[in-house]
Order: structure tokens, then C-alpha cells, then sequence
């Protein structure tokens, strides 16, 4: 009986970390490496890397600018690769998992840049992308985020950080005016998850309110692993606000809304590009059309290439995309842009070359001003209706 | 513009539905405490493993055969968690725990983290990273009981909780079982003396601390609508010290502590910064419930009923 167990019990482990070691890679690399195509095998590999959660609370949003990259890599190298002098080379995506976490995104961080790549699209999170970028100055190696806008990350006067997206200084204004204009609020309770993102913003919004003298009733915090935020809704519910403003992600900001509804308060939600998402829509289930809320560039869906890029995504990936994908996408377009202006792999080389972007994307006209924020960037509105993101306008 | 009072009832309503939950979950730390002096860390794990295997069997049934209502699709997602997670601590118990019954108090703590970690582990490689949607399964429309608002979820979290607690006192008090578990709890030895089969005592322990937990996975899923691979660690951790509070090894201890921790973090989240003076907000809901469980074990050690551990002698 004795020896039966021992050997079903390393059978059993056996097999664990078998398995373990056998999705750890199908995890890394589901795209190939950024698309090894037939007769490209030159050897001549451009490695571009990108960092966002990969696990946890906003796994889907990571996958989601992941997808985005690699399928511009992927139609890159489809399109005949990148051709400097008599090279060819290919473009390969080094996908890391920094779970959100800021000390696992300054590892991450230092992982790709000791692994020689040219440039990275990443972070997701702000809290990440800000301690990054001083890894990444360090080394030289352009940052282009396709998701952060917190203020501090183009504030810190790094030369290679840089953002496709708008910052929160223009989206918590817009979320502010829209509260004041279109709600008519009088009064508001806001709500953030102390991360540097949902802080910043947050904050950001407070000031502008304030200066609109608006009445902030409430003020309360929660962090973003938190599931139960029916304390604080009740707290919020007595001091009836007419308007709640969030900043955080959308696996707090489902759960809140839910609660919300449960709660009976009526007051809409208004949070950040974070919560804009289908995932959120999933995880509010009844209180999901509470939601209105922001996000830091153009509506996708309504540009010229919009749909085609909604189209070839769902059709390569088999899934909606969440929010960033196409920023991802157009900064891997962007980089290789700039290596053919540059000319050659130097690190210094792309950064000035990407300072002075003038491309036109997926997602619009890219340039970027002296801080390496995005020029004319655009905030767009959405509400929850029917179980759908409905746009309802842009503001520049 | 709603009164305080209104107010407070809501908070304590709050806190009675998470006070449920962690009160079922304590209770499992809290039998194998009694009985093995082991504080089982795997145990938040097997509440994990509870409520994903009611969201594959929810949504596979779902999927096959739309039209059952929600209360009967929850009904079945517990009636298939509950088998799966008895089963997985009967196998924990007999593969990491027996063989170290009679080694050093270290070495089965040390195995209840590992088996902690596999189990994660294991539940990310089948059900993925991401967070997974619960299904909604009762109406989420607000009820009026008295002037707290609830939905037919909360309450059927305190109300099940009640039941299955006073269910387990009646089994440990009334039933063989029940006396043997007490009797084993107290001195193993001398209860096989007395002709208690202590492997199987323990074995039935550990189900139906697993069994409870099931059912708090499901609830605390259902609750939240969300269920993912990291998600027991939190609460087992809350419960561990609900447990703690209220006395380990304590049955009604572990009721006790797990309702007057959920009371203490709704309360506490709720009234913090009016305590404070605006010092703490309510991020430090959390810092709360553990500055208490300081409090309780400088204060009073052996937890508020007074702890019940397996004499060693």
C-alpha cells in the first residue's frame, strides 16, 4: 500500500511539472516568434519586446496588446520583413509577463534589455511603464506604451518613453466635463485603487470638479485585488452623490458595478480607459450599463481601417479585441518605421528616429511633442447599453 | 439623504454575509487544528478548486442544455464541487499529511504551503490566468430587508451558513461521529483505546471541512462573479484568522470569529476615516482585521473562546 503511494505520488508530480513546463512555453510564444515565414530564415532577426500582464486581474487586457503586437509582426514579416541595406530582416516579438506588478515589471524590463532588443511596446500598466522607463533610459532602449497615461511616465523627461495613446491630464478633464456637462452632477463620490494609474487619474478629476465647484462628498480607496467593495458603496450611497468616479481596471470595476446595482444606488459610474472594455461588460453582469466611460484615443471601430483591423483580428485570434490592441499594433509599425528612417539597429539611432515619428496608423496621425506624449491626442466617451460599448463622442 | 442608522444596518448586513463565508471556511481550519494540530494553508486552495469546478460544471451544462433555471444550475454546481473537493482532501490528507503525523510540528506546515502552491499551480494550467466570469445565477435585484438593501444571493449566503453551522454542531454533538471527532480531538490514543479508529476520524474531518468549503466557493463565486486560480489565498487567509480570533480548535470559536471578522472589516472599512480623523481611508480595510487579530492575541491569546487543542502527551 505504502509503495503504491510513493510511486502514484511521483507519477502524479511528474506530471505537474511536466505540464508545467509544457504550457510555460505555449504561454511565451502562441504567435511563433513574431512569424518565422518560408524562405525568410536569413538569421537576421529584429527583436522588438513587449510587456504586459500576462496573469492575473488584467491577463486579458495584457493578451489583448500582446495579440495586437504580434499581429503586426506577423504581417510584417508576411509583407517581405525589413530590408536595411542588403539585409532582410524579420521581426520577432520577446513577450514577457510583468502580472501588473511594478517589481515584476522592472524585471521583466531588465530581462528584454539584456536580451538585445531594439525597442519595447509596453507597459500596460502605468504602475509598471513608470518604473520601467528608467530601466529602459538606462540602457537606451525606446519604450513606446500603447496603454499608459499616467501624467508622471512622460513627466520624468526620459528621452526614449513615449505613449500612442492620450494622457490623463487630458482624460480625467474630459471625464470631468462630461460629468459637469452632460450628468449636470452637483455633486460626486470618487473612488480610486491607489495604483498610479487610478490615483493619477482620479486625482486629476478631483482638481478639475473642484474647480467647477462641484462638491466631492465622498472620497474612498480600495486597492486593485479587491473584491468587495460593498463598505465603501454603502458609505457613497448615504451621501448620494449624483455621479461615481472610479479610477481602476475593469476586473475591480465589474465587480463594483455589479455591487452597485445590488445596492439599489442609482448614480452612473464614470472611470477611465482602464474599465472600457467587453471584459468589464462580462464581469458587471446586471450593473454593467451603469457604466460611462473614457477612452485615451480615437474610437477604433469608427476610423478608416478600423473594422478591417476588428475583422482580421477576431479571425486570426478568435476573440474580441479588448481595448489596446491596435495601439500595440501601430507601435510595432511605428518602431519598424523608424529602424528604416534610422537606417540601421543602433538603439540611440531608433529613439531619434522615433522622436521625430510622423507616421499615419491604424489609429491615426502619430507624432510626438518634446515629452513624448502623443500630439493631438484624442479622448473618446462610451456607454454600456444592451450589453454593447456604445461611442458617444471625441474630444481633442 | 439616507440616516446614519440606515447606514450602519447596511454595514452590518455587509459584514454578516462576508462573516458567513468566512466563518464556514474557518471552520475547516479550525477541526484539523483541533484534532491534528496542523493548520492546514492548503485549505483556502480547496475552496479555489470548489468554485471552478462549479464554473466548468455551470457552464458545460449551460452550454448543453440552456433552459435550467439559476437556482438549480447552483444547486448542481455545489452538488459537483463538493464530491471533487472532498475527494482532493482526502488524497492531501493521505498522500502530504499522514506519513508526517508523528514529525516535527515544522515539517507538515511546510507541506501544507507546498500543497498550497501545487494546488494554484494546477488550477492555472486547467482553467487558465485570466479571471473567469461566474455566472449570474439568482436575480441581482436589490431587496428591501428592513433598511439594509440585500439580494437573493446574500441571503442565501447567511441563511445556508446558519444552517450548515448548526447542522455541524448538532453532528459534533449529537452523532457517534460527532463524540468520536471530540474524543480524538482531545487525545488521540486514548480514544483508540476506547475503539475510535483515529485514520478514519480524521479522514471524515478533513471531508467535511471540505465540503464547506466547497460550498463557500461557490457562494463567495457566485457572490462576486468572479473565480480564478489565486483566489483562495485571500480569503483562506482571512478565515485563518477568523479562526484564530475566535479560538482554533474552537467550533463555535470559528463561527464566532469568522462573523465578528466580517462585521469588524465592513464596519471598519466603513467607519475608518470618521475614527481616524481622516488619517486612514478605507484602503486599510484589510490592515484593519489584521491590527484586531493583533489586538486579540496580545490581549488574549487563546482567541475569545478560548482555544481547544489535541493534548500531545
Amino acid at each position: 500500500m505504502k509503495t503504491w503511494m510513493k510511486s502514484a505520488t511521483t507519477a502524479v508530480l511528474a506530471a505537474a511539472a511536466l505540464l508545467g513546463c509544457g504550457h510555460k512555453e505555449e504561454a511565451v510564444a502562441p504567435g511563433t516568434a513574431g512569424g518565422t515565414q518560408v524562405g525568410m530564415q536569413s538569421g537576421n532577426v529584429i527583436r522588438i519586446g513587449h510587456v504586459a500582464p500576462l496573469s492575473g486581474g488584467d491577463a486579458h487586457l495584457g493578451k489583448d496588446n500582446e495579440n495586437g503586437a504580434r499581429l503586426a509582426a506577423d504581417e510584417i514579416n508576411a509583407a517581405g520583413g525589413v530590408r536595411l541595406g542588403d539585409k532582410i530582416y524579420r521581426v520577432e516579438i520577446l513577450g514577457e509577463d510583468d502580472k501588473a506588478d511594478p517589481r515584476e515589471g522592472t524585471l521583466a524590463a531588465q530581462k528584454l534589455v539584456d536580451a538585445g532588443v531594439v525597442a519595447v511596446v509596453g507597459h500596460l500598466n502605468s504602475g509598471c511603464s513608470i518604473p520601467a522607463s528608467k530601466i529602459y533610459n538606462d540602457a537606451g532602449v525606446v519604450q513606446i506604451s500603447p496603454s499608459t497615461t499616467a501624467a508622471k511616465y512622460t513627466d520624468q523627461g526620459f528621452k526614449t518613453a513615449f505613449r500612442v495613446v492620450a494622457n490623463d491630464n487630458q482624460q480625467g478633464s474630459a471625464m470631468a466635463s462630461y460629468a459637469i456637462n452632460d450628468f449636470k452632477a452637483k455633486s460626486v463620490a470618487i473612488i480610486d485603487d491607489r495604483t498610479a494609474y487610478g490615483q493619477g487619474l482620479a486625482e486629476v478629476v478631483e482638481r478639475v470638479l473642484k474647480d467647477h465647484a462641484v462638491s466631492v462628498v465622498a472620497r474612498e480607496y480600495t486597492n486593485n485585488k479587491a473584491s468587495d467593495f460593498n463598505a465603501i458603496l454603502t458609505k457613497i450611497r448615504a451621501r448620494q452623490p449624483d455621479v461615481i468616479v472610479y479610477g481602476g481596471m475593469d476586473d475591480t470595476a465589474g465587480p463594483m458595478a455589479k455591487q452597485m446595482r445590488q445596492l439599489g444606488i442609482k448614480a452612473p459610474l464614470l472611470a477611465g480607459d482602464g474599465t472600457c472594455s467587453p471584459e468589464f461588460i462580462k464581469l458587471a453582469g446586471d450593473g454593467a450599463d451603469m457604466l460611462t466611460c473614457s477612452r485615451a484615443g480615437e474610437a477604433v471601430e469608427k476610423l478608416p481601417k478600423g473594422a478591417q483591423f476588428m475583422a482580421k483580428y477576431k479571425a486570426k485570434f478568435g476573440t474580441d479585441v479588448q481595448i489596446y490592441a491596435p495601439y500595440a499594433y501601430d507601435a510595432v509599425y511605428l518602431v519598424v518605421d523608424a529602424i528604416r528612417r534610422a537606417g540601421s539597429l543602433d538603439r540611440a539611432a531608433i529613439a531619434a528616429a522615433v522622436a521625430k515619428t510622423d507616421y499615419d496608423g491604424l489609429t491615426g496621425h502619430i507624432s510626438f511633442d518634446g515629452k513624448g506624449d502623443i500630439k493631438n491626442g484624442a479622448i473618446s466617451m462610451f456607454h454600456v447599453q444592451g450589453g454593447q460599448l456604445n461611442y458617444l463622442s471625441t474630444t481633442r | 439623504m439616507g440616516s446614519s442608522l440606515d447606514t450602519f444596518f447596511q454595514q452590518v448586513f455587509n459584514g454578516l454575509v462576508l462573516g458567513s463565508l468566512y466563518a464556514l471556511i474557518a471552520l475547516g481550519y479550525t477541526m484539523v487544528y483541533g484534532i491534528v494540530n496542523l493548520i492546514n494553508f492548503a485549505h483556502g486552495d480547496v475552496l479555489m478548486v470548489g468554485a471552478l469546478t462549479a464554473f466548468s460544471a455551470i457552464t458545460l451544462t449551460q452550454a448543453l442544455a440552456p433552459g435550467i433555471p439559476g437556482w438549480a444550475l447552483m444547486l448542481m454546481g455545489m452538488l459537483a464541487a463538493i464530491p471533487v473537493c472532498v475527494l482532493l482532501s482526502l488524497l492531501i490528507e493521505r498522500v502530504a499529511y499522514r506519513p508526517l503525523r508523528n514529525a516535527p510540528r515544522l515539517a507538515p506546515l511546510i507541506t501544507a504551503i507546498g500543497v498550497s502552491i501545487l494546488l494554484q499551480t494546477l488550477a492555472m494550467l486547467i482553467w487558465g490566468r485570466n479571471y473567469l466570469t461566474f455566472p449570474q445565477l439568482l436575480s441581482s435585484e436589490p431587496i428591501a430587508i428592513g433598511p439594509a438593501t440585500a439580494t437573493v444571493t446574500k441571503l442565501l449566503v447567511i441563511v445556508l451558513s446558519a444552517i450548515i453551522m448548526v447542522a455541524l454542531l448538532l453532528l459534533v454533538q449529537y452523532t457517534r461521529l460527532g463524540r468520536a471527532m471530540r474524543a480524538t480531538a482531545e487525545n488521540a490514543r486514548v480514544a483508540a483505546l476506547m475503539g475510535v479508529n483515529p485514520n478514519g476520524v480524521i479522514a471524515a474531518t478533513f471531508a467535511i471541512g471540505a465540503a464547506l468549503a466547497a460550498i463557500a466557493g461557490v457562494m463567495y463565486a457566485s457572490l462576486y462573479s468572479v473565480a480564478h486560480f489565486y483566489m483562495g489565498f485571500i480569503p483562506g487567509l482571512k478565515a485563518f484568522t477568523a479562526a484564530v480570533l475566535g479560538g482554533i480548535g474552537n467550533i463555535p470559536g470559528a463561527m464566532l470569529g469568522g462573523v465578528l471578522l466580517g462585521l469588524i472589516e465592513a464596519l471598519g472599512a466603513g467607519y475608518i476615516d470618521q475614527i481616524s480623523n481622516g488619517v486612514f481611508g478605507s484602503n486599510y480595510q484589510d490592515v484593519f482585521a489584521f491590527i484586531v487579530l493583533c489586538a486579540v492575541l496580545i490581549l488574549r491569546p487563546s482567541g475569545l473562546l478560548g482555544e481547544r487543542v489535541a493534548d500531545r502527551s
